[in-house]
């Protein structure tokens, strides 16, 4: 399955809405774009909704990595919704989950963004 | 003893790698594990493919990756073997270093190493061959247990 990203606003937030699995080659090329894009648009705020997310490797956490890094590095801030069990287990094992702010609802993650 | 043995020899490319995730997924499955071990070995065996497609073959057309499966009721063992310039994995950085922690690139061995109970490098002239086990009741020596020969 490949994966497929679309993108919403809400209350200043754009959230990104991954669904398939994110590896090597296509998934992570369009996790990569996409972040790129919204970020060129000037938006500082972007939450990254994971919640039917199947798979990721190590490239995908790559990715998630990079796409943080990048648009901190740009004053903005990248947050996670929704992580299913194995992605969590991921980011646990590989000591990125504390590196990440993640949300388990969209409500408190559009919240989080305004603290 | 009952053995199920599966080999391909496969072209460097990204196809290769979802081949070999497939087939480790239906034989962990076979062999009895539940779905989170099965999840880890064909992740295991995923990363362990895009290292040898990747950095190993460097998706030269010439260059083969050879992924060997053998089941048998104490255990899954898996290889995989590329034609590259080698690697050694004592030189490999620490992904959870703080300095690590945020780059791109380097946490595949390290979760070949959480996945599995026994990962061990072998240098071929030339190429890497990396074999993983997993024993189908948990772990018969330390986690961790890693040889280079």
């Amino acid at each position: 399955m490949t994966m497929k990203a679309s993108s919403r606003k809400v209350d200043g937030v754009v959230i990104i809405d991954l669904s398939g699995r994110i590896t090597l080659g296509e998934g992570a090329v369009v996790l990569r774009d996409t972040v790129k894009e919204i970020s060129s648009r000037g938006e500082k705020k972007i939450l990254l909704n994971l919640g039917d997310v199947t798979y990721i490797d190590s490239s995908g956490i790559g990715e998630l990595v990079s796409a943080f890094t990048s648009v901190k590095n740009a004053g903005g801030e990248l947050k996670l919704l929704n992580l299913t069990k194995k992605v969590h287990d991921l980011l646990q094992i590989t000591k990125l989950y504390t590196v990440f702010d993640v949300q388990d609802s969209e409500a408190s993650a559009l919240a989080a963004f305004g603290r | 003893m009952n053995a199920t043995r599966v080999s391909y020899t496969l072209e460097s490319s990204l196809a290769s790698v979802n081949k070999a995730e497939q087939t480790a997924a239906e034989l962990a499955a076979k062999s009895g594990f539940d779905d989170d071990e099965c999840g880890r070995i064909s992740m295991a065996v995923r990363e362990a493919t895009v290292n040898a497609v990747l950095h190993g073959n460097h998706y030269e057309p010439g260059k083969r990756v050879t992924v060997y499966f053998e089941s048998t009721p104490e255990a899954l063992t898996i290889a995989v073997r590329d034609e590259g310039p080698g690697v050694d994995p004592k030189v490999l950085p620490d992904p959870l270093a703080p300095e690590n922690l945020l780059k791109q690139s380097g946490r595949g061995i390290f979760l070949i190493r959480a996945f599995m109970d026994e990962v061990r490098f072998r240098t071929l002239d030339p190429g890497t061959e990396l074999t993983m086990i997993k024993f189908v009741r948990g772990p018969h020596s330390a986690p961790g247990k890693e040889a280079h020969q």
